[in-house]
C-alpha cells in the first residue's frame, strides 16, 4: 500500500541528480536544433551554496583582470528610428581584457528577415539567446499565422533574461524591426530593463556615439543621411573608445525587411571616408579636419 | 569553539591552465589545424605528449586549449554526440552543424563553464575550407585563421600579417594580395608559428601535431612525400585527413 501511495504521490518526484544531469536527451536530435524540447534549455550549475559567486570569481574580468575565463565582450552599438525606417550600426571589435580577441565580430544578429538584434556585453549570451529568440519567433509565426511584433519579440527576450536575473548574464541589446505598427526599437538588457524608444546606443563607446548621433538626428532624415549618421557615429566611438573599432557594420530596416548596407573599416573612414556615397563628406572623417581645415566644408 | 559554526568552504577552484597553443588556418579547399603537445602547470612540464587536436570525422578536426581535463571531457562528449548523429542519420554531421552543436554544448555550461578555447577546422558541405573559433561559453564566428592559448598574442599578429596581409601595401602596379594561400605556404606558416612561439614562450614546445583536411575538390588528393604525413581518414571517397608530426624544442 505504501509503495502504491508513494508511486502516485506528487511529493515524491525523483530529484534529478546534479552530477548525472545530461544537458539534453537523445530524442531531441534534429527536431529543435539542440535546444531542449520543453522550450527552455537546461543549465548545469556548480554544486555550491552560491553558484553565482563561483561564476563571478572565475569570469568577471572587471573585478579581477587575472581571472582565467575571459568572456568576450562586445562594445559600441546604435539604432535609431526615422521616417525611412530603422538604422542599425555597430562596430566589430571583441576584447578579452586588453587583448583584441577579434576585429571581425558580427554584432548584428539576424533574428529573421524583419528583426535584428544587436550585441553588447557577453558575446555568447547575446548570440545564444537571440538565436533562441529566432526559434521562438518562427514558432509564433507558425502558431498564429502572422509575424511576431517587435514589442512581443522583445518582451519574450526580456522575460527570458529576467528569469535568469542575478545569475551573471550580461547583455545589452536592441531588438529592431518593422511590424504592422511600423518601425520599432526596444532596448532590452540582462537586468530586465525593456524600453521602447526612437534612439539608443549601447556599450562602452555609446557616449561617443550619442554625441554625434544627438547632434545630427531628426525624424525627417533622408535614407542616405540617416545611413551616414549611423556610420559617422560608430566611427566616432571607434576613434575615441579603445574597446571599440576595427570595422563598422551598417543595416537599414525598411517595410520589406532589413538590408545590409555595408562593412566599413574605421581607419579607412578616418583617412579616406566611405567614398563617393550620397550623404558622405567625400573626405575622411578625421584626418582632413585635423591637417587641412581649409579644405573642409564647414556646416552652418 | 562553540560547536555551532558549520564547516565552511572558503574557495572552490576546479580550474587550472595547462598552457600550450593551438592554431587553425582555412584555405580555399583545405584546412590546417595544429597544436603543440606540451602540457604544463605553472613552470612544471607534466608531459611532453598530450594531444590537443582531435579528428572528429573525415571533414572536421577540433583543437582544444585551456584546462586539459575540461578539454578532454568536452572532446569526449562532442564525439559521443557525433556518433549518435551518425547512427540517427547515417551520415557525418556537417561542419557548420558541428559548430552550432559546440555552441549549445558550451552554453549549457554557462554557469559552470568549461575552461576551454575551441577551434574547429575542416571542410564545409560546399567543399570550402573553414575555421570556427569559440570562446569558453560558446560565442562563435567563422574565420579563415585563428590562434588560441598561451602564445595566441605571439602567433595571431603574425598570422594577421601573413594571411590577411594586415599593414602590408601591395606592390604598386603589381598583383593584389591573394585571398587564399596555397597549402604548401600554409604548412610553412604553421610550422614557423610554432617554432617561433616555442622560442619565446615557456609553455610551448616538445612536439607539433598538425592535421590537414583536404576537400574532394582539392587538385591533389595526397601530400608531398617529403612532408612525411600519415593519412588518418576512414573512407577512400570522402575528404582526406592527414597528420604531420614535427619535433619542437624541448627545453
Amino acid at each position: 500500500m505504501n509503495s502504491l501511495v508513494s508511486k502516485f504521490s506528487t511529493n515524491n518526484i525523483p530529484k534529478q541528480d546534479v552530477e548525472d544531469n545530461e544537458e539534453y536527451s537523445d530524442s531531441m536530435w534534429a527536431s529543435s536544433a539542440g535546444y531542449a524540447t520543453n522550450g527552455l534549455p537546461t543549465f548545469r550549475l556548480p554544486s555550491l551554496q552560491q553558484p553565482t559567486d563561483f561564476l563571478r570569481l572565475h569570469t568577471d574580468d572587471h573585478a579581477d583582470p587575472s581571472c582565467r575565463i575571459k568572456i568576450k565582450h562586445g562594445t559600441t552599438t546604435l539604432a535609431f528610428r526615422f521616417k525611412g525606417g530603422v538604422i542599425v550600426a555597430v562596430d566589430s571589435r571583441a576584447t578579452a581584457g586588453s587583448y583584441i580577441a577579434s576585429g571581425t565580430v558580427e554584432k548584428v544578429i539576424r533574428i529573421n528577415k524583419f528583426l535584428l538584434g544587436t550585441m553588447a556585453g557577453g558575446a555568447a549570451d547575446c548570440q545564444y539567446w537571440e538565436t533562441y529568440l529566432g526559434i521562438m519567433c518562427r514558432l509564433h509565426e507558425l502558431r498564429n499565422r502572422e509575424r511576431i511584433s517587435v514589442a512581443a519579440a522583445s518582451k519574450y527576450l526580456s522575460n527570458l533574461v529576467y528569469s535568469y536575473k542575478g545569475m551573471g548574464l550580461s547583455m545589452g541589446t536592441m531588438i529592431c524591426g518593422w511590424d504592422k505598427t511600423g518601425p520599432a526599437i526596444f532596448y532590452v538588457d540582462s537586468d530586465g530593463t525593456r524600453l521602447k524608444g526612437d534612439l539608443f546606443s549601447v556599450g562602452s563607446g555609446s557616449t561617443f556615439a550619442y554625441g554625434v548621433l544627438d547632434q545630427g538626428y531628426h525624424w525627417d532624415l533622408s535614407d542616405e543621411d540617416a545611413q551616414e549618421l549611423g556610420r559617422r557615429s560608430i566611427y566616432a566611438a571607434g576613434h575615441r573608445d579603445a574597446f571599440s573599432g576595427n570595422t563598422i557594420n551598417l543595416f537599414h530596416i525598411k517595410q520589406d525587411g532589413w538590408d545590409f548596407i555595408g562593412n566599413y573599416d574605421v581607419s579607412k573612414m578616418h583617412y579616406d571616408g566611405p567614398g563617393n556615397i550620397p550623404g558622405a563628406p567625400g573626405t575622411g572623417y578625421g584626418y582632413e579636419v585635423r591637417t587641412n581645415p581649409e579644405a573642409c566644408v564647414v556646416a552652418d | 569553539m562553540d560547536g555551532k559554526t558549520a564547516p565552511q568552504m572558503r574557495h572552490f577552484n576546479p580550474y587550472s591552465d595547462n598552457g600550450g597553443t593551438i592554431l587553425a588556418i582555412a584555405g580555399q579547399d583545405f584546412a590546417v589545424i595544429a597544436g603543440d603537445t606540451r602540457q604544463t602547470v605553472g613552470y612544471e612540464i607534466q608531459t611532453r605528449y598530450a594531444p590537443k587536436v582531435f579528428r572528429l570525422n573525415d571533414k572536421a578536426v577540433l583543437a582544444v586549449n585551456g584546462f586539459a581535463a575540461d578539454g578532454n571531457m568536452f572532446v569526449k562528449k562532442v564525439k559521443q554526440k557525433l556518433e549518435m548523429y551518425r547512427h540517427a542519420h547515417a551520415k557525418d554531421m556537417p561542419l557548420r552543424a558541428i559548430a552550432r552543436l559546440i555552441q549549445t554544448m558550451l552554453y549549457a555550461q554557462r554557469f559552470f563553464p568549461y575552461y576551454v578555447y575551441n577551434i574547429l577546422g575542416g571542410i564545409e558541405e560546399d567543399g570550402s575550407g573553414a575555421v570556427y573559433s569559440f570562446d569558453p561559453v560558446g560565442s562563435y564566428e567563422r574565420e579563415s585563421c585563428r590562434a588560441a592559448g598561451a602564445a595566441q598574442s605571439l602567433v595571431q599578429p603574425f598570422l594577421d600579417n601573413q594571411i590577411y596581409f594586415k599593414n602590408q601595401q601591395p606592390i604598386p602596379g603589381g598583383p593584389p594580395h591573394p585571398v587564399h594561400l596555397p597549402l604548401s605556404r600554409v604548412i610553412a606558416l604553421v610550422t614557423d608559428s610554432f617554432t617561433s612561439a616555442t622560442e619565446r614562450h615557456i609553455e610551448v614546445g616538445d612536439e607539433l601535431e598538425m592535421f590537414i583536411v583536404l576537400s574532394r575538390s582539392h587538385p591533389q588528393q595526397s601530400l608531398d612525400p617529403r612532408l612525411n604525413a600519415t593519412e588518418v581518414s576512414t573512407t577512400a571517397s570522402g575528404e582526406k585527413v592527414f597528420v604531420i608530426r614535427r619535433p619542437l624544442k624541448r627545453d
